[in-house]
């Protein structure tokens, strides 16, 4: 066993753990408590970029999703001024849904993990550094990095908008 | 044993599967959101290790084609948000439905 | 054949007076009247001119045909048949419907609906002139149902009356049960035989006659049936009595003269196609329905149904004639009985209208002296229909008797003896209480005699009554049907040619009159009221009441139907409207309701849908 391997056991564990307690928070159901296991998920997938080599990524992963979204929620929680919500009974319908959905997209990977070949190199050499993703997007997927920008500014704008109060 | 394609797709649909429990379970409009970025966080992951695993860079591309993205649908979905909890004031999915039994 | 274009004229020049005066002339009751009378005469012109150019026995019959209908093997080609049967017929029609068509100037001279009754008797005189020129069996059906057509409008003329729309309907109704059979017939004989022409018939079943096979007596019989529907004879008889709500000018064509002779002109003309079987049905029919109606008549008390029963009475005659294969004596008497009894009808008419439409017999009365024409001509009819010597009525009754003893039938002959003394009696129990004695009413007292439009036809139809035996309408109708041509005889030989063929025959028809004439004096010429019922009791009661074959039919046919129609009713409003439409009702509400439960407003439920939705559809691609 690799020291590769047994970190990539302790981030994917770290992840779903908190990922889980996103979702079902035995102990608090407060929203905030939520953004901050979402924090704690985020930055676990970080590590785990790193072992794919993919360091740029993971670098923004922190920045960007931590740093920028998750304060974002946390602004708006803050602003809206949630309470932790009553414990209201739980719905049946929704968890027999949730756990049907999610069945059959389970069944379906399963079956294609078993029968797909996943092919490659054996050791694989690509670095996901800095540079090297520099170079392909501003050569080869420079229009969409374009388009992306204006797509920022086009939710700027939106955002500005739909928050406005009514002058009435 | 050495980690191979199939474990991180593994990991990568076991969190999108907890994300979509939480959408379809969750009844605070908030956490239902955090549980989107859940799964498109599930998504970036699967995409960095196909990426990785076929010797392509482009896989990683996309990823930051995404990530940009999402930040900016969280930005106006949160504005929705906001100007929803000013109507209804109530942040709870059952709560701003109007079509009534 | 000279002339070629008369026929068409004479049939189509009624037809454009109807038209025209329904569309154009409603309004204008003298053009109106001009335009059906002038049709009509201009008919019996261009008739007799036809004769005078062509003869009585023209070598072509038929005028050259205009393709009508063609559908694989069916060629109908509408031609008209000109042969002397038929063109004594449009003489007929022509003739005696001008007479008629003169007289109702007069008789409907008060009536709003004076117009559209000449529009219905111009369409009829087409109709009947469309059935006697017809060449084969299905433009004459044609013909056939539209004189159905005009009858009922005729004979409901006064629609504002119920009783007249009843008599209508149950005229038409009636008419159709036979018209059925007739339809059935004729379809069979083009079944078996492959053409519908007459003069194709004819040939073919000269060539060869077993043609028809073993269903020769039905095809016979089932033809026979609409001479039954539009003959009236027995069972279909019941809808001649009530066709007397018309108005009296409408008896006198249609149900005296023409419209009813129809059905014995039809059996006349595919007389070839009936064998021996059918014709002994038809004989005994005809005889029995001559019976029936006699009998009815003696105690009838409206002078309008009483000659109408004498119409069916002699209608049975005539049929019985053509059933013991004499078709000459038949039409013989069809041509005289049109002109008696058209007489006879107008004479009542004329009686009606001076007493200011009284109709019962025993409220007139004394007529003699207050409408002298019409007694006169009243007495030549009456002496006619009788069958005395030597109006036409005897020489035409004496060659059906003689018929049937030519056939040794001696049963009809006895029926055929016996019913002409009822007749006698009926119809001079009539002439008594109607013409002589004192008056019975008021009105009675008050009456007057008609004016020229209405009894200078009455004249002219008593002077053929007069003759008619003796002009050689007979020699006409031999001539025709058995081929050769008979003896020309001179006047005087005519006169007393029945006594020297057939004494038998002629003196019991004579004896048959002295005793009905002598019982009618007897009983009638003095009679303050009717004194039959007093001697007869309960067959007298019967015999007023008709039989009780209305009430019969009423209680079986009229009630099954009504069974029946309560039936559909059931099926159509439970089964029909309930079952099946609610089943597709009932099934659309639900499958709304059904879908309705998808849309549930539910934001996490159409998320849960959404995964569903791919899950599937990665299942079938990934498969």
């Amino acid at each position: 066993m690799e020291l590769a391997d047994i970190l990539f056991y302790v981030f994917a564990a770290a992840t779903l753990l908190c990922g889980l307690l996103v979702i079902a928070n035995p102990f608090s159901r407060n929203p905030v408590t939520s953004a901050m296991c979402l924090v704690l998920t985020i930055i676990s997938m970080a590590g785990l970029f790193v072992l794919l080599h993919a360091f740029f990524l993971a670098a923004v992963q922190v920045l960007v999703y931590a740093g920028a979204v998750i304060v974002l929620f946390l602004f708006v929680i803050m602003l809206l001024d949630l309470k932790a919500e009553e414990r209201r009974r739980i719905r049946v319908f929704g968890v027999v849904t949730g756990l049907v959905a999610v069945g059959s997209i389970l069944g379906l990977f399963l079956r294609s993990l078993g029968t797909t070949p996943l092919n490659g190199p054996a050791t694989p050499s690509i670095e996901g550094d800095t540079a090297a993703l520099g170079k392909l997007l501003f050569s080869q997927y420079v229009l969409p990095f374009e388009v992306v920008s204006v797509l920022l500014l086009v939710a700027m704008i939106g955002v500005i908008l739909l928050s406005k109060k009514n002058l009435d | 044993m050495h980690v191979g394609l199939e474990h991180y797709l593994t990991v990568s649909f076991l969190l999108f599967a907890l994300g979509l429990l939480g959408v379809i379970m969750r009844r605070n409009l908030l956490v239902i959101y955090m549980s989107l970025e859940l799964m498109l966080n599930a998504a970036n992951l699967a995409m960095v290790a196909f990426s990785r695993f076929n010797d392509k860079l482009d896989g990683q591309v996309l990823v930051f084609f995404i990530i940009t993205v999402a930040a900016a649908e969280v930005a106006v979905g949160l504005a929705l948000i906001v100007a929803l909890y000013r109507r209804r004031q109530s942040a709870h999915v059952e709560d701003l439905t109007s079509m009534n039994r | 054949m000279k002339n070629e274009l008369f026929p068409w004229l004479i049939l189509f020049l009624p037809l454009f007076a109807a038209a025209a005066i329904t569309l154009f002339t409603l309004r204008n009751r003298c053009v109106s009247a001009c335009l059906s009378v002038g049709a009509v005469v201009a008919g019996f012109i261009l008739s007799v001119l036809f004769i005078h150019a062509n003869g009585w026995h023209p070598e072509v019959t038929e005028t050259s045909p205009v393709s009508w209908l063609s559908i694989g093997d069916l060629q109908i080609d509408f031609g008209l048949k000109m042969d002397s049967l038929s063109m004594m017929m449009l003489l007929i029609v022509t003739g005696v419907g001008g007479l008629i068509h003169i007289y109702s100037i007069g008789y409907m001279h008060d009536d709003p609906g004076y117009s559209r009754f000449f529009a219905c008797l111009s369409l009829f005189t087409f109709s009947m002139l469309g059935i006697v020129l017809a060449n084969n069996f299905i433009s004459m059906f044609i013909f056939w149902e539209l004189v159905g057509v005009s009858s009922y409008l005729l004979i409901g003329f006064w629609f504002e009356k119920p009783s007249a729309g009843d008599a209508a309907k149950k005229a038409f109704i009636v008419n159709r049960l036979g018209d059925f059979g007739f339809l059935l017939g004729i379809l069979m004989v083009w079944g078996i035989l492959g053409s519908l022409n007459f003069a194709v018939l004819h040939d073919r079943l000269g060539a060869d006659a077993g043609a028809l096979g073993t269903m020769a007596t039905i095809a016979g019989l089932l033809v026979f049936c609409g001479a039954v529907g539009k003959s009236a004879q027995f069972p279909l008889h019941v809808w001649l009595p009530d066709a007397m709500e018309g108005p009296t000018p409408v008896s006198a064509l249609i149900h005296a003269a023409t419209m009813v002779a129809a059905g014995v002109y039809m059996l006349c003309r595919v007389f070839f196609l009936l064998n021996a079987d059918a014709l002994h049905v038809i004989a005994y029919i005809g005889g029995f329905t001559a019976l029936l109606a006699a009998l009815i008549a003696v105690q009838q008390d409206d002078i309008k149904r009483i000659i109408a029963y004498s119409t069916l009475s002699q209608l049975g005659y005539m049929t019985m004639a053509v059933g013991l294969e004499g078709p000459t004596p038949a039409m013989f008497h069809l041509t005289t009985h049109a002109f008696f009894k058209a007489l006879l009808f107008l004479s009542a008419g004329s009686v009606i209208i001076g007493l200011h439409h009284e109709q019962d017999i025993w409220k007139m009365g004394n007529l003699r002296k207050k409408m002298p024409i019409t007694f006169w001509t009243f007495l030549v009819g009456a002496l006619a229909l009788s069958g005395v010597w030597p109006l036409s009525g005897f020489f035409s009754k004496d060659s059906i008797l003689a018929q049937a003893l030519a056939q040794h039938n001696y049963l009809l002959f006895g029926v055929g003896v016996f019913i002409a003394a009822l007749t006698t009696f009926y119809t001079f129990r009539l002439f008594f209480i109607v013409f002589l004695g004192k008056e019975r009413s008021e009105t009675a007292s008050h009456a007057h005699e008609s004016p020229v439009v209405m009894t200078a036809p009455l004249l002219i139809l008593a002077v053929f009554s007069l003759i008619g035996g003796v002009i050689g309408i007979e020699g006409i109708y031999h001539h025709m049907f058995a081929g050769e041509p008979e003896e020309a005889a001179g006047f005087a030989q005519s006169l007393i040619a029945p006594f020297t063929h057939s004494p038998l025959a002629a003196s019991m028809g004579i004896l048959a009159v002295i005793v009905g004439f002598a019982a009618a004096f007897a009983l009638y010429s003095k009679a303050a009221k009717d004194p039959l019922p007093a001697k007869l009791g309960g067959l007298a009661t019967a015999m007023k009441n008709r039989f009780y074959f209305d009430e019969l039919y009423e209680l079986t046919v009229i009630r099954l139907h009504d069974f029946i129609a309560a039936v559909m009713d059931w099926i159509d409003r439970w089964l029909v409207e309930g079952f099946c439409i609610g089943f597709v009702r009932g099934g659309t509400d639900l499958a709304g309701r059904g879908l309705r439960l998808v849309q549930s407003g539910n934001l996490q439920f159409y998320a849960f849908v959404f995964v569903l939705g791919v899950a599937v559809l990665l299942y079938v691609v990934l498969k």
